[in-house]
């Protein structure tokens, strides 16, 4: 418990720079609000703009209105899209769910499928399994998410019909209960498959080099000298501290996921940030843009977190450190 | 010469290098076998492979894709490389400093890699470039910016790992200065894991690439293989070969690459070779 | 009647690009029930892979047994079958390691670790299992069981990991114990305490046990018989009586005689001039703490430490791993920062110069480093690393390069080494090119931090000889770290005993030796291996 703490408080720090960051990105960018408003009514007079500028406070000196950003961002107001004439936060909240939703069913398969192909590729080290594997990781690993999801909509969409083509679900069948779960289950296949295969492939490879690594320790030798089974060599000693380097980059990757969300989003059309952002980008919104990356990077937090329970769970020596 | 032996010895880099190679040769001689710009109508639109003088299809505007796969090459092997030496030359300066000195650096580089770790890069590089407008120059300093941190990490470890051999120590003794211990005696210890990753971050960065482009944020003057498929990508029911030739491309060119990285690693790093 | 373990013409061969093609050829070995077996080799004799033939745990397909049999108990354990080999190892031979860190599993606790051998050999219930892993712990004793049981390897000491390690593997109560340089990574009184223990374990259970050394003290101290093992043969087997006092082969004679002895050399006259003086010295570490809680440990290195150094003298700092002697060395060379006290090298207190005014001092200390494959940059030419130096401080190129080729002489390197690469080199010879270095900018005190603690015992003679002889030539004074008694007694003048950051005692050798006032000095040389084999004048040994 008092890990969760020390890690809760180190989370702090940097969740104020990715703020921080993301006012000097609002900064940089060219004109401001009132800039974007103006262009929005069409026309407005200098004393207009000069007097909804005092309003905002960007007449003031850059430190003020960097605390004027933070306190606003303390109590979750992100600014107003004035595209979508609603509240960012608003916008974003409602996309969330979307999004955790494909990040969960992501993460699960790549690191499941990953976990297991790794084991099965390091059990039978230069067999035709091993390669067979090793082959289908170099290809996954080298092809582009974008192309990928496409490819899977020409195949198992347009030509088999086997899935949707995009969207969460099918909202003119109005459905409820457990046929609206099933309906949200099958728009979700072809977008998972997408997102999780770069990192499955990532995760097979990296299970198999750990495997290796860990089969060659000094304590395997000692478990064989104790005369342990093989069996409980591979699946009790090595497996679990083969585990650990693989739960860190899980935790790692977690970021990248998130902008690859973008890609499979707006490849399937489906309703999360990923896809907001594609339309925030579209419409020039970049208060909008600013918003959802800020949410990712704490989602991301929020997920290193528990990943970093999980490894404390596995690894006794963490404690210490 | 005792590198290609041992980099022969893996057959997948040697394939990896004769793909690089070829992408390579057509990216040079892009603008010999197409001369036309590849954003002008070269033809009938829509033409399937094959047709109407067209080898790999044209698209809805009449561009041919051969065309802008060849001056694509060219694009994506650009940036690639651009990106990842900027990223490796700021990524080697700050992890040598923080790697070498500790202390107040090594703390404000390890928070700032923390940081890079837990924003989504991706993300990240697509805010960079939409506010800088997309152009070759931003899109290789959005790349930059986000892969630099993966080096300094690497570099900083090999650093703080060396500066503490007796080797190092020996030159202190000597009274040897900071600046040449760093670049005389560490640095030249720890370029083979940072040429290593330095050709795999090329793969990286011509993926980053692609999707900026697929997502509409590519130089809008330059033939990409991301805006190619961003472009096709409506067409998909009606002409499939806009979308898939270009995407092959990438994934034969960041494959290649990544298997000419493995191979070099075989070659540079002969423990790790042993192990397996 | 069967003998409990029988070896005959052992052949383990390496994968085809080796140096030789059998790691062990030929063996012929047997052991006893109830006797101590040492093996003894240097490093690359092939001891270690004997001991993992008779457990079958060679690297297998690479390394393999080519020919010949062990019969344990009459059954030939290179024919049998992997089902066979786990029924026995860990039942009815089991076998300790050199690094009981890496050999114990980092995420399971000792508990879980010794309750598997019960588990993949006896059907017991899990009350009966955990009640005899309790007996094991106390057995080997270890304290409060109960807590142990629940520990992880990194909660324990060194040495309590190897009582760990111990207690797993008599827990079947074995037939044969096979113990693979078991004490070579403890602390020297660590080391006496575990070879004691395992010493009564065999007595109290009967056990064989096929003790592989390098350590020719711990060979007298535990060992009934010996077997000698040089480049993969055995070149002679006795009891420990016949190879220690009337060794046959030249081989064992030259190991034999290349142990120091322990008697400390004559006493050399004392210059009155004092070169170094070290007052009031004080280094702490901080580890943990920081920003966000965690509990900060503070290690005090080194604790008001004060020693002089005469001219021409060797001064000893003696201590175990964590008692500071390094820090001090290291403070003394200015690689470490020390908080308080003061250096004085003539009139000039060293500690408080910054990295300029330090550097016209640089070349009156110089250090030489305990690993040599550490110490000299894989990329350079050994010629560049011991020209540089005198470089640095002005000499020209063509001075430099006759600097070079004189120290090469010296130190007995040819002076074709010039142009060649450290990985040429062997060890000793590394160690070599590293004294070199330190000679090259004419120091007055040369500091060397266990500088033979890596090598094999024959090369170690060889280098102790070389620095007396550099010592006496060029009027050095020397800092002279090490946590070998033997070797101290052998180099040293004089002896400081560092005991947790404090120099608890320092006297000249003999005198300090013969009547060790401090309890801990005492300890120390009551540990050393085979203290009362090899305090005699040095056998006398043909070979040169």
């Amino acid at each position: 418990m008092r890990y969760v703490v020390k890690r809760l408080l180190q989370a702090i720090p940097i969740v104020l720079a990715i703020i921080i960051l993301n006012f000097f990105l609002l900064q940089l960018a060219e004109g401001d609000a009132v800039d974007v408003l103006a262009g929005e009514a069409g026309s407005a007079t200098p004393e207009y703009m000069a007097e909804l500028r005092a309003k905002f406070g960007l007449d003031k000196p850059l430190p003020v209105q960097l605390a004027i950003y933070l306190k606003n961002v303390m109590v979750l107001d992100l600014g107003y899209s004035f595209r979508h004439e609603m509240p960012v936060s608003e916008l974003i909240f409602d996309r969330l769910f979307a999004t955790v939703l494909l990040m969960t069913s992501t993460i699960l398969l790549a690191v499941g499928f990953g976990v297991l192909l790794g084991l099965v590729a390091a059990m039978g080290l230069n067999t035709w399994r091993d390669t067979a594997i090793s082959i289908f990781a170099l290809i996954t690993y080298a092809t582009p998410l974008f192309w990928v999801g496409l490819m899977l909509i020409v195949v198992f969409s347009l030509n088999l019909g086997w899935f949707p083509t995009s969207g969460m679900e099918n909202f003119a069948m109005f459905y409820e209960g457990w046929d609206r779960v099933k309906d949200i289950a099958h728009h979700l296949v072809l977008p998972t498959i997408t997102l999780s295969l770069f990192y499955l492939a990532l995760y097979t490879r990296l299970m198999r080099a750990s495997m290796l690594e860990q089969a060659g320790q000094d304590y395997v030798t000692t478990a064989r000298a104790k005369g342990v089974t093989e069996n409980r060599i591979m699946f009790v000693h090595v497996l679990r501290n083969a585990l650990l380097p693989v739960v860190t980059m899980a935790g790692v990757q977690v970021g990248a996921l998130i902008g690859g969300s973008v890609i499979v989003e707006s490849v399937f059309a489906w309703p999360g940030l990923g896809m907001l952002a594609f339309e925030a980008l579209f419409s020039r919104d970049l208060n909008l843009l600013l918003g959802i990356f800020f949410l990712s990077a704490l989602l991301v937090v929020a997920v290193n977190l528990v990943v970093d329970i999980v490894y404390s769970s596995l690894d006794p020596r963490i404690e210490v450190d | 010469m005792a590198f290609w032996k041992l980099f022969a010895r893996n057959r997948g880099a040697v394939i990896g290098l004769v793909i690089l190679v070829l992408i390579t040769v057509m990216a040079a001689t892009a603008g010999l076998f197409f001369p036309q710009d590849p954003f002008s109508l070269a033809g009938q639109p829509m033409s399937p492979p094959g047709e109407n003088g067209f080898l790999l299809g044209s698209d809805s505007l009449g561009r041919d894709v051969a065309a802008g796969i060849a001056h694509g090459a060219k694009t994506s092997l650009l940036i690639g490389l651009l990106a990842t030496l900027v990223a490796v030359f700021v990524g080697i300066v700050m992890g040598a400093l923080a790697g070498y000195y500790g202390g107040f650096i090594d703390n404000l580089l390890m928070r700032l890699t923390e940081m890079f770790q837990t924003i989504p890069s991706f993300i990240f590089a697509i805010l960079l470039v939409a506010i800088m407008k997309p152009s070759i120059e931003s899109i290789v300093i959005a790349i930059a910016v986000v892969s630099w941190p993966a080096v300094a990490r690497l570099v900083r470890g090999e650093f703080l790992s060396l500066r503490n051999r007796e080797f190092v120590q020996a030159c202190h003794t000597l009274g040897m200065s900071d600046l040449r211990i760093m670049l005389g005696e560490i640095l030249p210890n720890c370029l083979s894991p940072v040429i290593v990753i330095g050709s795999l971050m090329v793969a990286t960065a011509i993926l980053i690439e692609s999707g900026l482009a697929f997502l509409g944020l590519g130089d809008p003057n330059i033939m990409s293989w991301g805006f190619q498929i961003g472009a096709g990508r409506t067409l998909l029911r009606s002409a499939w070969w806009v979308c898939t030739f270009p995407g092959i491309a990438i994934l034969l060119t960041v494959l290649a690459i990544n298997l000419v990285g493995e191979g070099m690693n075989d070659a540079l790093n002969p423990r790790l070779r042993e192990r397996s | 009647m069967t003998r409990l373990l029988d070896i005959t013409d052992l052949h383990v061969a390496l994968p085809p690009e080796s140096q030789r093609p059998y790691a062990v050829e030929a063996m012929n070995l047997h052991l006893e029930e109830n006797e101590i077996l040492c093996v003894v080799g240097e490093s690359g004799s092939g001891k270690s892979l004997t001991a993992r033939a008779v457990m079958g745990l060679l690297p297998k397909p690479r390394v393999r047994i080519a020919q010949g049999s062990v019969l344990f108990q009459g059954e030939d354990l290179a024919q049998a079958s992997e089902e066979r080999l786990r029924a026995i190892r860990g039942s009815e031979i089991s076998m300790i390691f050199q690094e009981p860190m890496t050999a114990l599993n980092p995420v399971m606790t000792i508990g879980v670790q010794i309750d598997e051998v019960f588990r993949f050999h006896d059907r017991m219930p899990g009350k009966e299992r955990r009640r005899r892993a309790l007996k094991l712990l106390q057995d080997v004793q270890l304290p409060d069981p109960e807590q142990t049981l629940k520990a992880y390897p990194h909660e324990l000491s060194g040495g309590q990991r190897q009582r760990a390690m111990i207690a797993m593997a008599l827990a079947l109560d074995p037939k044969i114990l096979i113990a693979d340089e078991p004490t070579t990574a403890l602390d020297v009184t660590t080391q006496a305490q575990v070879l004691k223990l395992i010493k009564e374990m065999q007595a109290s259970h009967g056990t064989g046990v096929l003790f592989i050394t390098h350590d020719f003290g711990v060979v007298a101290d535990i060992a009934d018989r010996v077997c000698v093992m040089q480049n993969g043969l055995v070149v002679e087997t006795g009891t420990t009586d016949q190879v220690l006092r009337r060794p046959s082969h030249p081989y064992t004679k030259a190991l034999i005689g290349a142990v120091p002895d322990l008697v400390p050399r004559p006493a050399r006259a004392r210059s009155s001039e004092t070169v170094l003086r070290v007052r009031h010295l004080e280094k702490t570490y901080r580890s943990g703490g920081g920003l966000f809680g965690g509990k900060e440990r503070v290690v005090h290195a080194a604790n008001d430490v004060t020693i002089d150094l005469a001219r021409g003298e060797t001064l000893g700092i003696v201590g175990e791993s964590g008692s500071g002697k390094s820090t001090v060395a290291r403070c003394i060379v200015r690689l470490n920062d020390a908080e308080a006290g003061e250096i004085l090298l003539g009139d000039t207190d060293l500690r408080p110069l910054g990295r300029a005014a330090m550097r016209p001092h640089r070349a009156r200390i110089q250090m030489v480093f305990q690993d040599p494959f550490a110490s000299l940059n894989p990329r350079t030419r050994i010629g560049k690393i011991i020209a540089q130096g005198p470089m640095m401080y002005g000499a020209s190129a063509e001075a430099a390069r006759a600097r070079t080729l004189e120290l090469l002489d010296i130190v007995g390197l040819d002076a074709r080494a010039y142009d060649r690469f450290p990985h040429e080199f062997s060890g000793g010879q590394r160690q070599r090119i590293g004294i070199a270095r330190a000679l090259a900018l004419e120091p007055e005190i040369l500091v060397a931090d266990e500088p033979v603690s890596a090598l094999d015992v024959s090369i170690q003679a060889q280098i102790l000889k070389l620095l007396d002889e550099i010592r006496d030539r060029m009027n050095l004074s020397m800092i002279f770290i090490t946590h070998d008694l033997r070797v101290a007694a052998q180099v040293c003048d004089r002896i400081a005993v560092m005991q947790r950051g404090q120099v608890i005692e320092v006297g000249p050798t003999a005198e300090l030796f013969a009547n060790p006032t401090a309890s801990y000095t005492r300890e120390l040389l009551s540990a050393v291996p085979g203290k009362d084999w090899f305090s005699e004048p040095a056998i006398s040994s043909e070979t040169p």
